[in-house]
Parts: structure tokens; C-alpha cells; sequence
């Protein structure tokens, strides 16, 4: 393989859109802390979460981030793994953003929690028949390997060794995306989750959002800072989100088509697919809609998959459809009642037995936002301290003799 | 904080997982580090907890309905939890933690209904303990499943698992604690099946409630002892299990739903 000629430089980061976006993500990482000082200081009553809907809108947010987090991690894979050199001058800027998207998340999750002040407990007492244990311990290592795998990138000695430990990386994201996907698989109690389907739906949704994600920083960093963002990565990327998408299309049709056909499941989804009010809008209109099928068709439409534009309203679309997918799976999921006593009618006042209501208080969306923003923030700082974003990607650079074909 | 104090003398419990808490029971105060102690009840603890026993309840869901208040109250009285311990006065009926509830079934086709009285069934495999990511949600070799809320770090997954909903999130902070069961806002709590009186040689609190009303609706005792009346019981009838296709082997048995 010919030698890697990109020429990798930090942003200037000086000019006023650049301190104003900084501003504006620490406004919301400080709205967030005062959310959590009013979560642990007044409890979790001031949040929307009851004793049935058990994890709310944080775990949304968090949830989402550290899966889209493991699909960040893509782009450098997809080079490094599999050798597909157009990727290789992103899969430095692949690697942060798949940091900051999990400290994004996992500091949701972690404020989240009823003792955040006893993360150490977390860090130091496994249990490790606990699919939430080994977690915690893939997701240090995550930390850990892609720390490495950017630092081999970026020391010229290292990076003929990138690639094994990109390989490593590759497979240690999608077990953790396994993982995560397994902390509902693993609820045998709950017939909305229980599925070994959620590993793959998991890795599949990982694909898409991180995708989605990707393409947006590269947009917003590109346009800001004036430097030369060529169609062909654009339209590659484009292609590798429209079967992401599809992908994820598929493990959800598989999903529910698998629980339609056991009596036992045909309750929950009918919940999900038809009355379940809040949860069907969502799940149809919100996930399958406007975050699956129409995005698949502003991909792949000529007039609007050619331009960048359309591209970036695509990627918005995916990101938005993933929060709900999220908000479906993980409320919609809890909202469903427990079956005590299948086929028996069951009420008592600890709400057996009935749909269980569940409204986001704002303190709980802002300690979401607040992970997002945390996560744009250090990509953000990221770029103007390290040399991660090339200076040009523009056709020329990234392939010369594909440019006739795509243009 | 109250619940840096715990003073159930949670003995031998899973021994690889509680090894800290290793002789707990013979001495009064075990020092965990500086300013975190445990102390242990005045009450005489006659060892550790060990797999010899198998503590168990027989519910007869036929008795009258009136007794399961009387087994509520007499739980709350006896643990300390309900709207009246929080320290906002106010009910919170979405939030407010329940130890143990009445819950009323009716088959929606024959119209015959039955009400009993719902707490954690002390599962021999609980999926509590399996997916607590500390292992402060635990299970005793005598089969009572607890909450150490010394690790417990509030992350609600025990509530996910429990096919049952037998946990509660402290939601906000509450008052007037019992001595022997502190509790802690942001931790998990559920029927301890009053260990601490277990473990002082006495039968939990809402049983004692219904003996104390003259009925025998609920039986506790050792189902590991032949002799025991809940063993009798059990082998006299055929008891059920709530959700026993999910063969977690509860200790609380029913009869009569």
C-alpha cells in the first residue's frame, strides 16, 4: 500500500463560531450539572421515573451514545480492518469521536444513577454473572484500546502495527455493543426485551447512528473551517449509511415478526405495533418513518443523495429515528406490565397489571443533551489541540481515478 | 448518613461475594474503614446463616381479604417505609416505595378472582443477584435475597429483572428509620422477610401480624426441616409459584390462586 501522504492539522479554532458553539455545549453541560444536583438532592421523585418505568429519558440519551459510540468507530475499522484506504485519513477523527460519544454516555448513565458518588463501588465490586459488570469493564477497555489505536495512528513509528490493533478494536466494539445490546436480551422477566435478537439489532443500530453521526461532524468541521470536502468520501459514506439503515430496517422486522408469531408475545406487541399510543407514534412514524425509510430514500433519490445537503438532512433523520428506536425499546418496553399472572386480570395499588404512564421531566433531558454535549465538546476541543482532521479531502485526495464515475 | 450504619448482622451470606462481612455477627461493632461501621443487633445471633435452612412462606390466598391489610401494616410498622416516611409528608403513590402489596387476580373468563399478598419471593435463583453489576443485591445461604445498601449504587437494574416488581427506588429521603433497617434515597429495597427477626428466632413481622389475628394464612418456617409446619404444609398440598415456568425456585409458595 502506498504510503499515507495526508497532511493531518489541527483547526485554528479561533474564530467566533468556534468559541460560540464551545459556549453554547458549556451552557447545556452546565444545565445538565444542575439537573443532577436536583436529581440527588431532592431524589429521583423530581424525576418522570416511578418504581415500574425504572430507567428513563437519561438512559435514552445514554444508551444511544454509547451505541452510536462503538459505530463511530466504523470508519477507522473499515480502513484499517478492511483495508479500504479512501477511510484512512478519517479514522483518526473515527477514534475520538468514538471516545467522546461513550464519556458522553457513560456520564449519563453514571449521573443517573441513585449514588453517582459510588462509581468507585461500581469500579471496584464485580459481580461477574452480571452482564452490567462486564460492561463496565468493556467500556474502560474501550477507552483503553482506541486511546492506543489513535496514539499508534498518530506516531509515524507505530502505524505500520494500526492495523492489528484496529482489528482488536473492531472485534472488542462489537462485543461491547453485544453487551449492550444483552442488558435487555438478558431480562427474562420482560417479554419486550428477552430476545438474543437485541445483540445483533444493537450492532446493527451501532452502524447506522455512528454513521450518521460521523457524517455530520465531518459536514459542520469541513464547512466551518473552509477545508476541501470532496463528493467521493461524501457519497461512500452515504452508501454505507443507506445499508445500515436497511440493516437496521431488517433486525427490526425480524424483531417483532419473531415475537407476532408466540401467543404469549401478541400482547406486548400489539402494545408496540398498534395501541400502544405514545410507542406506536414513535415506533411507525418516528423510527420506521422519518428515521429508516425516508432517509433511505433522500440517500439513494439522485437529486437529493447527490448533494451534501441532502446527505446531512439524512443523517438528522437517522439520528432522530435512533432516539426514538431507543425511547420505544427502553420506555416502551417498561411501560408494558409485567405478566405476573398470564391471562389473569391483575390490579393492586403498586399499578399491577396496568399500563404504566411515564412523562420526561425536563431535569432528565437536559442530563441527556448534557451527554451529547459533552461528547460534541470533546470532539470539538479534540480537533483544534490534536492534528485529527486532514486538511483537504477532497476528490483529488482521496481518489483520483474514481472521480469520472461519481461525479 | 443513616444507611452508613446497617445493623442486620447480614452473616455468612454467599461467602465468595460477602467475604467483608466475614464474622460480622460475633462481634457488636466491625469497623470497615475509618468513620463506616457496622453494628451488629443487640438481639443474640446464633451463628452464621447457612444453607441448613431454607426459610420459606406458605400463602393461603383463600383467606379473607382483610388479613393481607393487616400483613401490609404490620410491615411498614415494623420496616419503617410508606408516605408517611417520607420526609415530604406528601404521598407519592407512583414513587413511594412497597415492601409487600395486595394484589387481586381475576380470570377475565370464569370471573373467579382471588387476592394475596405480594413480596420479594426470595427466589432460590434470583435474577436480581444475577444482573446486580456489584453484588449488592444478594442472596443469604438460607435463601433470603437482600439489598447491601452499603454497594448499592441506585442503578435499577435489579428492578428490571424482577419478574415480580418486588423493588422499590428510594425515590426522595425519609425519616424516622427504623434502627435495624436503615434506608437510603437513591438505593433499592424489598422484603427482607424481617431477617432481623429471623435471626433473632422470631417469624417475620406480617406473619406474626396474622397469627396475632388468630390466623395461620401465611406460614413461615425452614422448608429444608422435615418437621417444620411449612413442610408438612407443602407436602400436604400442592402449592404454586408465581411465574414458575421461569423455574426461579421461590420460597414463596400458594396455594388457592
Amino acid at each position: 500500500m502506498a504510503a499515507d501522504t495526508t497532511v493531518y492539522k489541527e483547526i485554528e479554532g479561533k474564530g467566533g463560531d468556534y468559541y460560540s458553539l464551545i459556549g453554547w455545549l458549556g451552557v447545556v453541560v452546565i444545565a445538565a450539572l444542575y439537573a443532577v444536583y436536583n436529581m440527588e438532592h431532592y431524589g429521583h421523585v423530581v424525576t418522570g421515573m416511578t418504581n415500574a418505568v425504572v430507567w428513563g429519558t437519561p438512559h435514552v440519551f445514554a444508551v444511544f451514545l454509547i451505541v452510536a459510540a462503538s459505530g463511530a468507530l466504523n470508519v477507522a475499522s473499515i480502513s484499517s480492518v478492511f483495508g479500504k484506504h479512501h477511510y484512512k485519513p478519517l479514522a483518526r477523527l473515527s477514534a475520538v469521536t468514538a471516545m467522546a460519544l461513550l464519556a458522553g454516555g457513560l456520564m449519563i448513565l453514571v449521573l443517573d444513577l441513585g449514588r453517582p458518588d459510588r462509581l468507585i463501588i461500581a469500579m471496584t465490586y464485580y459481580n461477574f454473572k452480571s452482564i452490567f459488570a462486564w460492561n463496565i469493564i468493556l467500556y474502560n477497555g474501550f477507552f483503553v484500546i482506541v486511546l492506543a489505536y489513535l496514539w499508534m495512528m498518530m506516531e509515524k513509528r507505530m502505524t505500520p502495527h494500526s492495523s492489528k490493533i484496529g482489528l482488536f478494536a473492531f472485534l472488542w466494539r462489537l462485543i461491547l455493543t453485544t453487551g449492550t445490546g444483552s442488558i435487555f436480551g438478558f431480562l427474562v422477566a420482560r417479554p419486550g426485551y428477552d430476545a438474543a435478537i437485541m445483540a445483533p439489532l444493537f450492532i446493527a443500530m451501532s452502524f447506522a447512528f455512528g454513521m450518521a453521526i460521523f457524517i455530520l461532524i465531518i459536514n459542520v468541521a469541513y464547512r466551518g473551517t473552509g477545508r476541501p470536502l470532496g463528493d467521493v468520501i461524501l457519497f461512500k459514506m452515504r452508501n454505507l449509511l443507506g445499508v445500515f439503515i436497511a440493516a437496521v430496517l431488517y433486525f427490526t422486522v425480524v424483531q417483532h415478526l419473531t415475537n407476532l408469531y408466540a401467543a404469549e408475545h401478541l400482547d406486548v406487541q400489539a402494545f408496540i405495533l398498534m395501541d400502544g399510543g405514545i410507542y406506536t407514534f414513535l415506533f411507525w412514524v418516528v423510527q420506521v418513518g422519518i428515521g429508516g425509510l425516508f432517509p433511505l430514500a433522500l440517500l439513494f433519490n439522485p437529486a437529493t443523495g447527490r448533494t451534501c445537503q441532502g446527505i446531512a438532512v439524512a443523517s438528522v433523520l437517522v439520528i432522530i429515528g435512533g432516539l426514538a428506536q431507543m425511547y420505544v425499546i427502553i420506555i416502551g418496553g417498561q411501560a408494558f406490565p409485567l405478566l405476573m399472572f398470564p391471562g389473569m386480570e391483575v390490579s393492586s395499588s403498586f399499578f399491577d397489571g396496568v399500563l404504566h404512564p411515564y412523562t420526561p421531566s425536563h431535569w432528565e433531558v437536559m442530563l441527556g443533551l448534557g451527554g451529547i454535549a459533552v461528547a460534541l465538546l470533546i470532539i470539538a476541543v479534540g480537533v483544534k489541540y490534536l492534528p485529527l482532521l486532514p486538511t483537504s479531502l477532497s476528490d483529488a485526495k482521496i481518489d483520483p481515478h474514481h472521480k469520472a464515475e461519481e461525479a | 448518613m443513616n444507611e452508613k450504619t446497617m445493623s442486620t448482622p447480614e452473616t455468612d451470606v454467599d461467602t465468595s461475594r460477602r467475604n467483608l462481612l466475614k464474622g460480622g455477627a460475633a462481634a457488636a461493632v466491625v469497623t470497615l474503614a475509618p468513620g463506616v461501621t457496622l453494628r451488629t443487633v443487640e438481639a443474640a445471633v446464633t451463628g452464621p446463616a447457612t444453607s441448613a435452612q431454607r426459610w420459606g412462606m406458605l400463602i393461603d390466598a383463600t383467606a379473607p381479604e382483610h388479613l393481607w391489610d393487616l400483613a401490609v401494616e404490620a410491615c411498614k410498622a415494623e420496616q419503617g417505609w410508606g408516605p408517611e416516611y417520607n420526609t415530604s409528608g406528601k404521598a407519592n403513590p407512583l414513587t413511594d416505595p412497597q415492601w409487600i402489596r395486595k394484589v387481586s387476580v381475576k380470570d377475565p373468563k370464569t370471573g373467579a378472582k382471588a387476592t394475596l399478598p405480594v413480596m420479594c419471593q426470595h427466589c432460590a435463583k434470583p435474577p436480581c443477584v444475577d444482573v446486580c453489576p456489584t453484588g449488592a443485591s444478594m442472596k443469604r445461604a438460607d435463601g433470603i435475597v437482600l439489598v447491601d445498601k452499603h454497594i448499592c449504587i441506585g442503578c435499577r437494574y435489579c428492578m428490571m429483572a424482577c419478574p415480580y416488581s418486588c423493588r422499590s427506588f428510594v425515590h426522595e429521603d425519609v425519616k424516622n428509620q427504623r434502627p435495624h433497617m436503615p434506608r437510603g434515597k437513591g438505593t433499592v429495597e424489598s422484603c427482607t422477610l424481617c431477617v432481623h427477626r429471623v435471626d433473632a428466632g422470631q417469624k417475620p413481622a406480617c406473619v406474626e401480624a396474622l397469627n396475632n389475628a388468630g390466623s395461620n394464612a401465611i406460614i413461615f418456617g425452614d422448608l429444608n426441616d422435615p418437621n417444620s409446619d411449612i413442610s408438612r404444609a407443602v407436602a400436604k398440598h400442592v402449592t404454586q409459584r408465581i411465574r414458575a415456568d421461569l423455574d426461579l425456585e421461590p420460597g414463596v409458595h400458594y396455594r388457592g390462586i
